[in-house]
């Protein structure tokens, strides 16, 4: 198969990423479309390291993943903080911060 | 298959070295010194000392630079004058940053929560306050933010950038969830600040992705030669150019990437506002140039539309939003927001001046902010009983500061002034030298814009001015506001009054260094 399908769908996982960030409004949730749009970009790199035919693009997606999971254990990290003090997650009921 | 092990340059690593290693022994000390107080001290200095002699060692490694700089870790880091200014910035701003970490209050008080994972108004968070615990990790986190940012900004590959992005952010997610109090705000800022961050961060990678495979690589200097010479991927290229300035733009807090700006900036502890206000935008500053620099020069005119955009937008929206502001923290966001758009009016059409005028631009920004929100820090709410309460940062508390504390209240002025772009202030030759750059490139259209947004800045700084030195203390409010008064944060303030006093009546030192600075060792400009 056309490693360029590959690509496209990257794009579109992405895409599916970014709109569970903008639209939903439990903080996990839009913790995981952050993370979608991140292993998006991990299966991009790959199909274009085989595109190109050689292992950079491999290489890559390793230090993504890393950061990725750091990224997890902060984030975790707050929403729990979050959820403790307020017994909810949702995006929509802390509002003490406007204007 | 055989691997060669990579030649590795270590000493114009050193500051950087220097910087994590101190973060890595803080997380030692955190973990064998036991009592807080000690450890809070022994933290303190460590950062102060490392953060220092790092400083003391680029400035060694400017002066003896072979050359226009090294090319280190094959290619992945560039150490040029350019990289080792930024570096020695962002190290000016940590060291004063954490000795406003430290800064606490005439009754002992920290800006810090004891103990970050309970929920507040818990019995064991009062449990956590009398047993005297103390968040001391602050310390090397913010080590650990400061040495991400120095490689933020001497990184020459793309996914080594987004590397050095998560390693000064992460730290700084988690600093602005610790506020001792407005714990809710706190939290809500700090996720805030993580969501929007992370999802910059990811756009930013998905951009690197686009760009390696449209050049393969992502080498900086690589990628702009195939930028130049790779035909009909141009969809790929741009797209991907596009999300990777979205990404930087998004740290820098501009329009429409800016919303986290405003929540987290007011629900921080205010020491780490005063941080992550200054040394971010350095950071993010000192990025977006090196990659428009040397990756995206090819780019310029197509890339130009979305900064003028860009510029225009956050200056109008910033102004326009903190003239409305009542809540300080938020105004002083909403001012940053605009201060990003006074940055990329010197970044519109990527004229070679801008490497020298930024840096001084940016240093005198991060030290007057650094000291209004140190000023912050010392003007205090207090309870009916008497007791000392959070900061008080409405504006209608600060009426009448003049009165109570004229050193202070001046020190503040001076800030606004400033910020404003006053004669006679940093502020104003840092915008002076940025709108020129603008000029040079005929972006007089955005500099036009510039101008009248900072005459209309001006208002809101002025009015803060009024309130403090013409507008008498309510009445019956007297006992509502006290000045604390803290050696460290006084010191931080009088340090940062001496510097922007300074950088505004003789700038030509700084701004002759600085102009040394101005080249970059790789890529088509400068």
């Amino acid at each position: 198969m056309d490693p360029i399908n590959f690509v496209i769908l990257a794009a579109i996982l992405f895409a599916i990423g970014a709109a569970a960030v903008l639209l939903r409004r439990n903080a996990i949730v839009a913790f995981m479309g952050v993370e979608l749009m991140l292993n998006a970009s991990n299966l991009a790199l790959v199909a274009f390291s085989r595109i190109h035919g050689e292992i950079d693009g491999q290489v890559m997606a390793f230090f993504v993943m890393v950061v990725a999971a750091a990224e997890v254990v902060v984030g975790l990290a707050i929403i729990i903080a979050v959820f403790r003090a307020r017994q909810t997650i949702s995006l929509d009921e802390p509002a003490e911060l406007k204007g | 298959m055989s691997f060669v092990t990579p030649e590795i340059a270590w000493a114009p690593l050193a500051p950087v070295i220097i910087v994590l290693g101190a973060a890595a022994i803080g997380i030692l000390i955190e973990s064998f010194v036991r009592t807080p107080a000690t450890r809070r001290i022994v933290l303190l200095t460590l950062s102060v000392v490392s953060l220092v002699a790092a400083a003391a060692v680029a400035a060694v490694q400017w002066a003896t630079l072979d050359g226009a700089g090294t090319i280190v870790l094959d290619g992945m880091m560039t150490v040029d004058r350019q990289a080792l200014a930024w570096q020695i910035v962002i190290l000016v701003f940590g060291a004063l940053g954490a000795l406003l970490f430290a800064a606490r209050t005439r009754a002992g008080e920290e800006a810090f929560t004891p103990l970050g994972s309970v929920a507040p108004g818990t019995a064991e968070e009062t449990l956590a306050r009398r047993k005297g615990f103390q968040v001391t990790e602050v310390f090397p986190l913010a080590l650990f933010a400061v040495g991400g940012m120095m490689l933020f900004t001497s990184v020459t590959d793309l996914i080594f950038l987004f590397v050095a992005l998560e390693v000064f952010s992460l730290p700084l997610y988690i600093l602005v969830a610790l506020a001792r109090r407005r714990r809710f705000l706190s939290h809500e800022g700090a996720l805030k600040y993580f969501l929007l961050g992370a999802f910059s961060s990811a756009l930013f990678l998905f951009g690197a992705a686009l760009l390696y495979g449209a050049t393969g690589d992502t080498n900086f200097v690589r990628v702009s030669e195939g930028i130049a010479t790779v035909t009909g991927l141009d969809p790929l290229i741009l797209s991907g150019a596009v999300l990777v300035m979205s990404g930087l733009l998004f740290k820098l807090g501009a329009v429409p990437f800016h919303s986290w700006t405003p929540d987290a900036y007011q629900g921080a502890p205010t020491p780490v506002t005063a941080f992550m206000a200054a040394a971010t935008k350095a950071a993010a500053t000192a990025a977006l140039l090196r990659v428009s620099y040397e990756a995206l020069h090819g780019l310029a005119w197509e890339l130009s539309w979305l900064i003028w955009t860009v510029a225009i937008l956050s200056m109008l929206l910033g102004t326009v939003v903190a003239l409305v502001q009542t809540e300080l923290k938020r105004m002083l966001a909403y001012s940053s927001i605009a201060h990003a758009g006074f940055i990329l009016v010197a970044l519109a059409g990527f004229p070679a001046d801008a490497l020298s005028a930024l840096p001084f631009y940016l240093l005198s920004y991060g030290l007057a902010t650094l000291g209004a929100f140190a000023v912050i820090t010392q003007v205090r709410e207090r309870g009916e009983d008497g007791t000392v309460l959070g900061e008080a940062t409405r504006l209608g508390q600060w009426a009448g500061l003049g009165h109570r504390s004229p050193w202070l209240a001046g020190a503040m002025a001076l800030f606004l002034l400033s910020f404003a772009g006053i004669p006679l202030t940093a502020g104003f030759v840092g915008k002076f030298v940025a709108f020129s750059a603008a000029m040079s490139e005929g972006a007089w259209p955005l500099v036009l814009v510039a101008v009248i947004a900072s005459a209309a800045a001006a208002f809101f700084y002025v009015r803060l001015i009024v309130l403090m030195f013409l507008t008498d203390v309510p009445e019956g409010q007297e006992d509502a506001v006290e000045v604390d008064h803290s050696p460290l944060a006084r010191a931080v303030v009088a340090i940062t009054v001496i510097g922007v006093v300074l950088l505004g009546i003789v700038p030509g030192p700084v701004l002759s260094l600085f102009e040394n600075a101005g080249v970059l060792l790789l890529g088509a400009a400068g």
